[in-house]
Formats: structure tokens, C-alpha cells, sequence
């Protein structure tokens, strides 16, 4: 309860003790009217700002609370201090260009997310992809679903106390991004997908590195069990708090582990599956209760599943070209611009204006580690989209958060924004 | 991509929805319904009570200038039982930049629409809670209409610093 001196008691506004101004937010009276309770205008709830410069909020989120006591009686979301114009800059790059503005959505889990936009390309210009670039794409897909999980693991398990946590999952993501590394050249800005395809092949060391992933992690995530899922600290502070039901989690858009938490069978991986997961075996963990533990569990038992993914598609990993030979599309190799006129021609073309799509409107979502990571192009025929527009998973998770952290003690709202895993660059684009 | 097309939606189901609908769009087995903007929230009713498209996948606008009608509001949403997609799609006149808003009918529309009224100046009549979201308190215009060109800001180095500043939209002193 905020305890006012009676001198200080509240006057109805002007006059009374919160302002607009003293929340900071482009907001009038009126508005905050809508999003608090009366009683924080009143004074009997405090009001209460966290973030954006904030270490449990992941980024720059800022967080208006309006608390009786500890508990959030209301929660107001504030966003943006991370926009950075990604959709209207993508309006002035090529297709090919596109690539590297992708990285930047969700920085950790880069590859996802040039997946998910070279897909929306290739459904936009028709294009087939060779089943060999295909695989390495679910390869590479499910590695950086695993070092996102782990950068979650790590963070979420720091803000609710479990330090140890986080040094032992950075460091098994270091190895993945080892993995990135040798591929692209580049440990986390990688875009190595091209439409088509792939920037080049996989180097020879790949396979042996991969192994060692698999022959390593799954004793490791064993470690991270025996730290956390049976710690009675850990159990105390997740099971039964930020619970949202299946409906809400529905309605709310949510999707994820965020939404699987709440058992509703939604992987886009299994729903409309792209990039040949229908040719691999896995399952889709779910929760049952929607609490910040069930949320912590899908992810665990999603990596786990990553790992079976990997290891069928490097089994089956076929030979041949890593790019579609669609001259319009992807550029020729280097030694045929030698000597042949046509493809110096397509080379210059591509390099110079780029290729040009049909007009028309496409929407492609894959499966990213937060959720469906979807891309809207819209194309008006030229080599550069007319509008792009990323469905960023996190954006709607988090918009669930009022609903989630209604009614939770204050200390549980670092654990319950931790479990649905924000990235404030996909949040805010 | 083949893989996707077995779960496109058959234009048939659609017969229910009478003439809210004025148009059917297919592209690359994607279903875009365009209605009215009056009809729009029935539109999104029925298909959320009788064809089940309970989850709501995202909203955004697409700026068409200079064509007339200038905008395109766009809703897609997801089946869960059914495991479809569709979109729905409104036109807007440049010269009218309101709309019905479907946060009564979709919870999750509230943050979209308060992005494209942010980012494209959309106004959604009855939204709840209608406030920038994306830009910075105090900022004016709107960001992603085309007549704001999206250019790259030369960086100043001594030899051209008097130039690169002027381009700035906060001239230095």
C-alpha cells in the first residue's frame, strides 16, 4: 500500500499527484486514465516506472507498473526506444540487399530470420531451392534455435538468481556461433542464405563440428536439469506464476514456446511445414499449465528435439549444387563469366539493378525460437519491394504481458518477462 | 513451398460470407479478401465465430501511391482447428484515413493498429488506447508514407561538414 502524508493526499487532477509529465510517456491525463486504475490516480496504488535502462528487461523495454502493495495491479508496456526504420530501409534495398537488414530483426537468432525472409522471397519469384541448401538451411536453422534457447536459459535463470546458469550456457553457445563463424565468416550478423540457396557450400570441417555439437550438448543440457528443474528455489519462483490460459493465449496471438506453454499445438514447423521439415522426425513439446515453468520446460525439451532434427538432416544431408541454377535469381558461378557473354551479362545485372519479382503480395512464417517469424512483402514488379513488413513473434508475446503479470507479486514480473523471451530489436524493428 | 500449397484455403467456404466480400483475391495460394471498410468488422466476426480463425497473425498497412485508393489495411489470420490462413483487406482512400478498429473483435490488434497509426497516420475509430507506439513522444509526421524518401544522411568529416549538416533534420546548435 503507498502510504501518503495527509498533507499529500490527492486533489482530483489538475491538481492531482500524477501528471502526465511525471510518467515521461506521450501521454495525456485522459489516456493514462484508460490504462491505470482509478486508484493510482487517487494515490492509493503507487505508480511505478522500470526500464528501459533496466537489466531484467532484456533490452530497452519500459515498463509502467501500478502496484498496491507488491502486487501489479497494472502493467503498461512501453516500446520503441529500439526502432530503427528496418521495414522503411528495406524499401530502398534489392532483394539480395534485404538479406542483411534481416540479421538485425532478432540478432540472436539471425539465421532464423534470413530463412524466414529468403523464403518470402522465393514464394514471391517462384523459386525452387536444391534439397541439398534446404537441409544445411534446417541445420543451421535448428543450431541457432539452440543458442537462442540458450541465451534465454542464461538470462532468464540470471534474473531469477541461478548465476552459474548463465556462465555454462554462453559458453555451449560459443560453440554454435564457432559453427556461424566457419560458415558465414560472421558469429552473429551471418546472412549467409541467398534467395535460392546458399551463399557458397559448407566448408569439410562443418560435419565434424556439428558432431562434436551433438555428442557434447546432450550431457550438457543433462547439467542444466539437474541445475534447475528440480531446484526448489527455481520450482518457488515459476510454477504458477505469469499463467495465461489457452484462450487468452490465443486471442492475445501469441505464439512459441510462449503460446506451447499453454498446450496449444502450434509449430509452424509442423502446421505448414517449409524448407523440407516434413522429411525429419520430431515432436512438439507442450505444457500444460501456462506458467512461466511450463514455458521453461518447451524450450528445454525443444532443444533436445533441435538436436534430433540436426543429427537426421546431417545423416541425410545429400550432395549437389547449394544454389538454384536460375540465372535470373542467383548469380553465375565465377568461372563461367570467363567465357561466357550471357552470364557476364546476368552478373551485371544482378549486381547492378538486381532480379525483379511479380507484383503481388506474399506472406512466408517459419518457426523461429520465439515464435512465428513471419514476412509480408508486398512487391509492385520492381528489383525493390514496395513494403515490407516483419511479423515479429515477440511484438505480439509481448503484448500479452498486462494479461500475464495482472495480479503477480512485482518481484515475479523479471521472471515473467524473461520466460516469454522478448528481443527488444524484434519488438521494435 | 510445395509443401504449403496442400493447405491453401478453397474460395467456396467463402460463399457464407455473402457480399461483405467485393473481391477474392489468390497469389501463390494465399486467399485475400477485400471488403469495405463499413463491412470490415463483420466481416472479421464471422470469420472469427463461424470459420474459427480464432488467432490473429499481424496487421499492417501498405502505403500504394501514388495509386488511388491510396491505402491498404491488411488483417491475416490463422486457424488453429483448421490450419489455414487468410487475409482481409480494406482500401482506403488518401483523402480518408479512418477505419473501424478490431481490437473489440481481436485483442491482438491493439498494438498493430497503434504501429500503423503511428507509422502511417491511420486513424482507428474506437481503438482504446490510440497513442505512438514505435516513435519518440513529440515527433511529427509519419514515418512510412512514401512522401518521406528514405535516404541515407552523408556522414561529416571536416570537408564537407557544413553540407552534411544541413541535411539533418536537428541542425547542429
Amino acid at each position: 500500500m503507498a502510504v501518503r502524508e495527509p498533507d499529500q493526499q490527492i486533489k482530483e487532477s489538475p491538481g492531482s499527484v500524477v501528471s502526465a509529465q511525471d510518467t515521461q510517456m506521450d501521454i495525456t491525463l485522459d489516456q493514462l486514465r484508460q490504462l491505470v486504475s482509478p486508484r493510482a490516480l487517487s494515490g492509493e496504488t503507487m505508480l511505478m516506472n522500470m526500464g528501459p535502462q533496466h537489466p531484467s528487461t532484456h533490452g530497452v523495454l519500459r515498463l509502467l507498473l501500478e502496484l498496491d502493495g507488491e502486487t501489479v495491479v497494472s502493467c503498461v508496456p512501453d516500446i520503441g526506444f529500439l526502432h530503427t526504420g528496418i521495414e522503411k530501409t528495406a524499401e530502398i534495398k534489392t532483394y539480395t540487399q534485404g538479406i542483411v537488414l534481416t540479421d538485425r530483426i532478432d540478432y540472436l537468432a539471425p539465421l532464423i530470420c534470413n530463412l524466414a525472409y529468403v523464403g518470402a522471397v522465393e514464394k514471391l519469384a517462384d523459386v525452387d531451392v536444391p534439397l541439398r541448401a534446404q537441409y544445411i538451411r534446417v541445420i543451421l536453422a535448428e543450431l541457432t534455435r539452440m543458442s537462442s534457447h540458450l541465451v534465454w536459459l542464461g538470462t532468464h535463470a540470471l534474473d531469477i538468481g541461478a548465476m552459474s546458469m548463465f556462465l555454462y550456457s554462453f559458453r555451449e553457445r560459443e560453440m554454435l556461433l564457432d559453427i556461424f563463424e566457419m560458415v558465414s565468416g560472421a558469429r552473429m550478423m551471418t546472412s549467409y542464405f541467398r534467395v535460392g540457396g546458399l551463399w557458397r557450400d559448407i566448408p569439410d570441417q562443418f560435419a565434424d563440428a556439428v558432431r562434436q555439437v551433438l555428442k557434447l550438448l546432450p550431457q550438457r543440457l543433462l547439467e542444466y536439469e539437474k541445475i534447475l528443474k528440480e531446484n526448489p528455489i527455481w520450482r518457488e519462483r515459476t510454477v504458477g506464476v505469469g499463467v495465461i490460459s489457452q484462450a487468452d493465449a490465443i486471442a492475445w496471438g501469441m505464439s512459441g514456446p510462449s503460446l506451447r506453454g499453454s498446450g496449444v499445438n502450434y509449430d509452424v514447423r509442423k502446421a505448414m511445414p517449409y524448407s523440407s521439415y516434413d522429411h525429419f522426425d520430431f515432436s512438439v513439446p507442450l505444457g500444460t499449465h501456462g506458467d512461466v515453468y511450463d514455458r521453461y520446460r518447451c524450450r528445454m525439451e525443444e532443444m533436445t528435439q533441435s538436436l534430433k532434427i540436426i543429427e537426421q538432416a546431417l545423416n541425410k544431408l545429400p550432395d549437389g549444387p547449394v544454389i538454384t541454377d536460375n540465372r535470373k535469381i542467383a548469380p553465375p558461378p565465377k568461372h563461367e563469366i570467363a567465357y561466357s557473354m550471357e552470364s557476364l551479362i546476368h552478373h551485371f545485372k544482378l549486381w547492378t539493378e538486381g532480379f525483379r519479382v511479380p507484383v503481388g503480395e506474399v506472406y512466408h512464417a517459419v518457426e523461429s525460437g520465439k515464435g512465428e517469424f513471419g514476412v509480408f512483402i508486398s512487391s509492385d514488379g520492381s528489383p525493390k519491394p514496395r513494403r515490407i513488413h516483419f511479423r515479429a513473434p515477440s511484438f505480439y508475446n509481448l503484448q500479452a504481458l498486462p494479461q500475464m503479470s495482472k495480479g503477480a507479486l512485482i518481484a515475479d514480473i523479471v521472471g515473467i518477462v524473461g520466460s516469454i523471451d522478448i528481443v527488444l530489436g524484434e519488438v521494435d524493428r | 513451398m510445395e509443401s504449403q500449397k496442400k493447405f491453401a484455403m478453397s474460395p467456396s467456404i467463402l460463399a457464407e460470407l455473402g457480399d461483405a466480400v467485393s473481391e477474392t483475391q489468390i497469389f501463390r495460394d494465399e486467399v485475400t479478401l477485400l471488403c469495405p471498410k463499413h463491412r470490415l468488422l463483420e466481416v472479421l466476426q464471422a470469420l472469427r465465430d463461424t470459420q474459427q480463425f480464432d488467432m490473429f497473425t499481424f496487421a499492417t498497412c501498405v502505403d500504394y501511391y501514388p495509386g488511388e485508393p491510396r491505402f491498404g489495411i491488411l488483417y491475416q489470420l490463422y486457424s488453429t482447428t483448421r490450419n489455414i490462413r487468410v487475409r482481409v483487406k480494406v482500401m482506403l482512400s488518401g483523402n480518408d484515413r479512418s477505419v473501424p478498429s478490431a481490437c473489440s473483435v481481436y485483442h491482438a490488434a491493439n498494438w498493430p493498429e497503434r504501429e500503423m497509426y503511428d507509422l502511417f497516420g491511420i486513424h482507428f475509430e474506437g481503438h482504446p488506447d490510440l497513442r505512438r507506439i514505435m516513435m519518440p513522444p513529440g515527433y511529427e509526421g509519419h514515418p512510412l508514407l512514401k512522401e518521406n524518401p528514405a535516404k541515407v544522411e552523408e556522414v561529416a568529416f571536416s570537408f564537407n561538414r557544413a553540407r552534411a549538416w544541413e541535411d539533418k533534420p536537428h541542425p547542429q546548435e
